[in-house]
């Protein structure tokens, strides 16, 4: 096959092990300190290097919107193998809603002429789970959701889709915009000499006003979603525990049952 | 003066712990209820090259440093994990790089860094002769273009899981005219077609380590397989140890910050008369002090590994960080254990296992009354015990 450009979307974001702060006055999570390379983004790294590899010549270029030109979650993308990263980076860019993201994304994407863009289905530290399909429709790419398997192949991409039942095939042409949920392949540890490459390889870095979007369209100012209020999660309820008294298979069945899963 | 790691260095660190969380405690307790060898461990961390970090690059290693080296056992061992299994296939090969001839580093060094051959078996120890090696009696006799070697090894680690075997022996007995420094060589001896010239049994040991009683029968080593000149051994062996300590130093450190971290943790959520045990200074001061221990030894390590780096002389800083760190974590696992209770007995909380591992560290591969003759002697310039 001719040679295979995938994009894929990679967030950086705060720890997940340190506790994650809101920042009162906005409702958006503080970012301050160094971020990190989402972990549900490492599958879409993954399946993008397996595929350009597959399609026996390929690359992956990452794309990701991030403050403070924040590189650390690039680097280590990077090191596992994507060629190359486009960050955009700008201050006027915090307070974005997820269409506001997904006008940025889009407008770096485009720069990258890909055929196939690959995503996760939702970030692990803010997410509504409904920025790949806007930036489907912003690039006008089809696109396809809960991917867990992908092939590509004379111009178009058949992948198995995850449903409720099973899953679904399905075929599109490309360019196209894919989703895929965690666990689906296993993401690569970098290597040492990984590390040493990825410090080599090209990070452009963008603004707003580079991509050529109009002021006020993306950030805080064209944020059309407004977080009224937040309120703490419950906390999880204590489990029922079953003890066996030799019964224990009925009871669970019996509660299953009771829960309608079964 | 510079504390700080390297952005290099910080994105190793936090590779190698990456690494590891794929390696939790149930990985290493199934592992310990069979005996059996971390192959699936030890095969990830040659293919991602953490072991061949200080082959230098002409050779297809990372060109490393031992400063590196030394991180990545550290964040091994702060894992929870324990690099035994591995660890000597980082640094044996230093003697073929530092004394070996132009062609045994062309054979061997590309085929080490690229992880298709395996130099992790080094012997030394015998029944007769521990820390005093002088007194090896293991006996390698020229004969024409071989070199004809006889004799036992004890506690010789990895030897099953290793394709080559650096190995000490007299090439001039004791006693007969030169002094008992001299007259040692180093071979490298291959141990795939060595047959039943080398034999070994494995020795059980109290946590999950691969060591071995080894029988050498009249095996027959080429003479290209010497490395260096005859007689010389134990020096280019002495050369090894600094970095061996500063490597061994990082474990130590590793084992320290687990178990300083484990114990806060669950001092921390262990409530006992209604309030947290951490709360208590009697449990809460241990673990502090453990930690400024762990903490002051990886200083000294740093300064040695920084000090090795550049070329400078640095075995009373490699010495003193053996010493102060094997001591920190014995002191941090002693800690641990205690505000664990009960559940430090535990197999499911790790702590009573690395408690095991970590004890090692003061004993081999050099005892630490070894090193503080070191520092007493060569460093204050007192008189010998020995
Ligand atoms: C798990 C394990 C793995 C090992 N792996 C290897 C290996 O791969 N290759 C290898 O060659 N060896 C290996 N060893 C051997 C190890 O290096 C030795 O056990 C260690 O050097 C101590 O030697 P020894 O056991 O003979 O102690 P000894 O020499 O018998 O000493 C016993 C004790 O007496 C003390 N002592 C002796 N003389 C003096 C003195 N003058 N002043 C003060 N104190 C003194 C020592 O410090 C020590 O505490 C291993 C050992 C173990 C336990």
């Amino acid at each position: 096959m001719r040679f295979m450009n995938v994009v894929v979307c990679v967030k950086q974001i705060p720890d997940p092990a340190a506790p994650a702060r809101l920042d009162p006055s906005t409702w958006t999570l503080e970012r301050e300190g160094k971020l990190i390379l989402d972990e549900s983004d490492s599958y879409g790294v993954e399946m993008g290097l397996q595929l350009a590899d597959q399609a026996g010549g390929g690359e992956v270029t990452l794309v990701s919107m991030a403050p403070r030109n924040e590189t650390s979650g690039l680097r280590t993308a990077l090191a596992m193998g994507a060629a190359r990263a486009i960050l955009v980076s700008d201050p006027v860019l915090g307070g974005s809603d997820a269409l506001g993201t997904a006008k940025v994304l889009a407008a770096a994407i485009r720069r990258a002429e890909p055929d196939l863009v690959v995503a996760a289905t939702e970030s692990t530290d803010g997410y509504t789970g409904t920025l790949p399909v806007q930036l489907a429709e912003l690039l006008g790419f089809p696109s396809v959701t809960f991917v867990k398997k992908v092939t590509v192949g004379d111009g178009k991409v058949h992948v198995e889709r995850q449903t409720e039942a099973g899953f679904d095939e399905v075929e599109t042409p490309l360019p196209a915009v894919i989703t895929v949920t965690a666990g689906v392949v296993e993401p690569r540890y970098p290597s040492f000499k990984g590390i040493m490459a990825a410090k080599g390889k090209p990070v452009d870095q963008l603004t707003v006003a580079d991509l050529g979007l109009p002021e006020g369209s993306v950030g805080a100012a064209g944020a059309r979603q407004e977080v009224v209020s937040v309120e703490p999660a419950e906390s999880r309820k204590a489990g029922e525990i079953i003890v066996d008294e030799g019964d224990a298979h009925t009871r669970i069945v019996a509660y299953l049952e009771q829960l309608k899963v079964i | 003066m510079d504390f700080h790691l390297d952005e290099d260095q910080i994105a190793v660190a936090e590779a190698v712990a990456g690494v590891c969380a794929k390696f939790p405690g149930r990985y290493w307790q199934e592992l310990e209820e069979t005996g059996a060898y971390p192959e699936e461990f030890v095969r990830t961390l040659t293919d991602l090259g953490w072991l061949s970090i200080l082959i230098p690059e002409e050779y297809g290693g990372g060109g490393r440093g031992i400063t590196e080296a030394a991180i990545v056992l550290e964040e091994i061992h702060r894992s929870g994990a324990n690099a035994n299994a591995c660890h000597a296939q980082m640094y044996t090969m230093g003697t073929v790089l530092r004394h070996g001839s132009r062609e045994q580093k062309d054979r061997y060094l590309p085929e080490i860094a690229a992880g298709r051959l395996r130099l992790q078996a080094f012997g030394i120890t015998e029944p007769d002769a521990g820390i005093d090696t002088t007194r090896i009696q293991t006996r390698a006799e020229r004969d024409g273009d071989r070199y004809i070697i006889n004799g036992q090894k004890t506690f010789i680690s990895r030897i099953e899981y290793s394709d080559l075997m650096l190995l000490l022996a007299r090439t001039t007995p004791l006693g007969e005219g030169a002094p008992p420094a001299e007259g040692l060589s180093v071979f490298l001896v291959d141990l795939r077609d060595a047959g039943d010239a080398v034999q070994f049994s494995r020795i059980p040991v109290m946590f999950n380590h691969h060591t071995y009683q080894v029988f050498i029968n009249d095996l027959e080593v080429p003479v290209e397989n010497r490395v260096g000149e005859e007689g010389r051994g134990l020096r280019y062996i002495i050369d090894g140890w600094n970095a061996e300590r500063i490597l061994i130093a990082s474990e130590a450190i590793g084992d320290g910050r687990f178990f300083t971290e484990k114990a806060a943790s669950y001092a921390t959520s262990r409530v006992v008369f209604g309030k947290p045990i951490a709360s208590n200074q009697g449990v809460q001061f241990p673990i502090a002090e453990a930690y400024a221990a762990v903490q002051a030894a990886g200083l000294m390590r740093f300064k040695a590994a920084t000090l090795f780096d550049s070329g400078a002389p640095c075995g009373a800083e490699s010495n003193m960080a053996k010493l102060l760190a094997s001591k920190a974590s014995w002191q941090a696992a002693n800690a641990a254990l205690t505000a664990f209770g009960g559940n430090g007995f535990a197999r499911e909380f790790d702590v009573e296992r690395k408690f095991r591992e970590t004890k090692l560290l003061e004993i081999a591969p050099v005892s630490n009354n070894l090193v503080l003759s070191y520092v007493g002697q060569r460093v204050l310039g007192m008189p010998k015990s020995y």
